[in-house]
């Protein structure tokens, strides 16, 4: 077999792993790399303008289209900027890949100019990394790094290759099958764990489909509404589980958890049986601990062992592949032959008290003739989209305004920085899926402290000709946090009014995209509509109500049935 | 409760800080830490002592079987019966009139002298975390002068192994 340098390994690893597009931002430590890519010419690049937007962008990439994102940094400071990145992707778990370029071997250790133990820095917010020293090495890590990302339970690799490994020479052998003795991901949950569910669903009366972000990534979203459908039971979300029922089906009852909707949370209060698919338990959906759910069995299907009673117990841990255990259960409860209508018939006074909190407490806000609200031009946006764009959003108000007044109807559709709360993360994120759906509509919704996070971005937005739409929601705070200024600390608004915003009209046209304006609700249909209809980059700014608030909220530390509301 | 758990780990760079970072990174306290290499070059064997309630334990086990380089964990403490063994260089201050103390206790409880100075003895003792604690108290009022303890290395009984 002929010899090949390390960089040429790099560009033919990710040739063979299918990978088309990558973004980055290059310097001194991988050079080498991005020559190669170069030479060979097959893969885009996508040059960003902050490697923190580049592990955003290759996220947000994954997110939308299930395949592995991949991004690539230089050394020391390239690689802490993607850090940020790397960690929110590890949260929600998000396969993607970062490579990184370092000092050479000869240099690891001496503090050398731009070295940093990015491998070390990293190891408690990716799922495995590694530092390459012997170019041999190097297509079975590479290999590995691949595999390890996107199966079992997604999450970030970081790979580190030194200049000198990157130029060194070896074999190249990519065909051998990887087996990684120490990592054996369980796919096929245990059928005596699914008969076991299956019976306590046989003597319950009171039952909520609790799904999160693991029904999303395994691709479990047709298997939740056929689970639901055969035994008529309430669906409930979390915000990273948005889109995997459809959000507008007659049984889905809304987002749970702090700002979940008043009728998802005391549905899962009052529950006597909660069936978890892919959701973690999160404290932002079981408020205090202590006080939730008291009368309910709990089962809970994962593919991460770790999740599963890692905050509350659990009476049928069920790990496995989402989709693969509600296949199973789906067929067992089939195979028990009750028909929907019994399921509907015993299930009926729970329905009734169901639909009785609906009415109690729907979501909703106070109109306004005289400021824009920010729930209106969400329902707007909505009304004219019907779902069929790609929405990412930055993270606070805007983030769960759009999780309560945007219907997802399809997995995929929301990109959102759940796990970590990343602000910043939805304009990349948005040239990432963007670049997996050159077609699609992209929308970004943001705040006006958000979008300064990275809005940097705009450039490689612009430089790759990505017509991306951008809401902002400009209060002039930062909201979430004056929110909880506002409610827990006597309206002390430390630090979040933001005394300078800059003119977001300018700043889109200084970058040459369109920039829109709304300061009176009858603008905002307008605005909307012409930001959507011109071609390319847009930035929509709606000037809204200053000090309106998300409800309802879960007050940190409550029960979720101690809910404020509108 | 504490808890001694056996792992088998890849001997790969980084590993062991891993599972240390592990620990620390999620708030659980590493009471020992012995490692080294098995028979097998490629893997090496850990003893981790740690203590936590049942739910903690739990979280710990699964914790560190989802590293990817780790390759089983035994809590060798659930598994039934077990040996233990930590061992210590004791330093300790020998003068004339203590010398033969020192020796008489050495050898009830079979330990033996590594090291001998004019001043000191230099003790090694080797058996489970209490015999070893034991003689760490009737050495101290002799006086002490450096201790050095491996941390706890264990082992389940007859046939089961790692």
């Amino acid at each position: 077999m002929a010899k090949m340098a390390g960089k040429q390994m790099f560009v033919e690893a990710l040739k063979r792993e299918g990978v088309q597009v990558i973004f980055g931002y290059p310097g001194g430590a991988i050079i080498d790399l991005y020559d190669a890519l170069d030479q060979d010419g097959t893969i885009k690049h996508i040059l960003v303008r902050h490697e923190q937007g580049a592990a955003h962008a290759a996220d947000g990439y994954a997110r939308a289209s299930g395949r592995v994102g991949v991004c690539l940094a230089t050394s020391g400071p390239g690689a802490t900027n993607t850090v940020t990145g790397i960690a929110t992707a590890y949260m929600d778990s998000v396969p993607i890949v970062v490579f990184t370029g370092q000092v050479p071997t000869a240099l690891i250790g001496n503090d050398a100019f731009q070295e940093v133990d990015i491998v070390g820095i990293t190891r408690p917010c990716t799922k495995h990394n590694y530092l390459v020293k012997d170019v041999k090495d190097l297509p079975r890590v590479i290999k590995s790094a691949f595999y390890i990302a996107r199966t079992g339970r997604p999450g970030p690799v970081l790979v580190d290759i030194p200049k000198d490994v990157q130029n060194a020479k070896a074999e190249f052998n990519y065909d051998e099958e990887i087996k990684l003795r120490s990592y054996n991901p369980v796919l096929d949950p245990h059928i005596k764990q699914i008969e076991k569910a299956y019976h306590l669903f046989e003597h319950c009366k009171r039952p909520i489909l609790y799904v999160g972000g693991g029904a999303v990534i395994s691709g479990a979203h047709e298997e939740v509404r056929e689970l639901a459908e055969l035994i008529h039971a309430p669906v409930a979300m979390t915000l990273m589980g948005l889109g995997a029922f459809p959000g507008t089906h007659p049984l889905n009852i809304g987002m749970l958890g702090m700002h979940g909707t008043y009728c998802a949370n005391m549905t899962m209060a009052n529950s006597d049986l909660i069936l978890a698919i892919g959701a973690r338990f999160d404290d932002r959906v079981t408020g205090k601990v202590d006080a939730f759910a008291p009368h309910a069995k709990i089962i809970h299907i994962d593919v991460d062992p770790t999740s599963i009673q890692k905050n509350v117990k659990v009476d049928i841990p069920i790990v496995g592949d989402c989709r693969k255990a509600l296949q199973k259960l789906i067929k067992v409860i089939a195979d028990n032959g009750r028909p929907t209508e019994t399921w509907k018939e015993i299930f009926s006074p729970w329905w009734e008290q169901i639909h009785a909190w609906e009415k109690r407490h729907p979501l909703g806000y106070k109109k306004d003739p005289n400021v824009i609200k920010p729930q209106f031009v969400i329902e707007t946006l909505y009304g004219m989209t019907k779902g069929r764009a790609i929405i990412t959003t930055e993270v606070g108000q805007n983030q769960m305004w759009t999780a309560q007044f945007y219907k997802f109807d399809s997995p995929r559709s929301i990109l959102s920085s759940g796990g970590l709360g990343t602000m910043g993360y939805g304009l990349p994120a948005a040239i990432g899926a963007q670049m997996a759906f050159p077609d699609r509509l992209v929308i970004d919704i943001a705040g006006d402290g958000s979008i300064q996070m990275n809005i940097q971005e705009l450039a490689t937005a612009m430089e790759q000709r990505l017509p991306i739409k951008i809401v902002i929601l400009n209060n002039r705070f930062l909201g979430m946090v004056r929110q909880w200024q506002e409610l827990f600390y006597d309206r002390r608004y430390v630090a979040t009014d933001f005394t300078f915003t800059p003119d977001f009209v300018k700043i889109a046209e200084a970058y040459g995209a369109t920039g829109l304006r709304a300061t009176r609700p009858d603008e905002v249909e307008d605005v909307l509509k012409k930001g959507l209809e011109t071609p390319g980059l847009v930035i929509m700014e709606f000037v809204i109500a200053r000090e309106e608030g998300v409800f309802p909220m879960v007050p940190a530390g409550k029960a979720t049935t101690e809910m404020l509301l509108v | 409760m504490k808890h001694t758990l056996s792992v088998l780990v890849e001997n790969n760079p980084g590993a062991l800080s891993r599972i240390a970072g592990l620990f620390s990174g999620r708030g659980f306290n590493i009471e020992s830490l012995c490692v080294a290499a098995t028979l097998d070059p490629t893997l090496s064997h850990l003893t981790l002592t740690t203590s936590g309630d049942d739910l903690i334990i739990e979280q710990i086990i699964k914790q560190l079987n989802r590293l990817v380089d780790v390759y089983k964990v035994v809590d060798v403490t659930e598994e039934g019966a077990y040996v233990e063994r930590e061992m210590a260089l004791i330093k300790v201050k020998a003068e004339a009139e203590t010398r033969a103390e020192i020796l008489r206790m050495c050898d009830i409880f079979r330990c033996k002298v590594v090291d001998v100075s004019p001043r000191t003895y230099t003790v090694e003792v080797t058996g489970p975390k209490t015999k070893i604690d034991a003689v760490v108290e009737l050495l101290k009022p002799i006086g002490i002068k450096e201790i050095a303890k491996t941390g706890v290395i264990a082992m389940s009984r007859e046939k089961k192994s790692l």
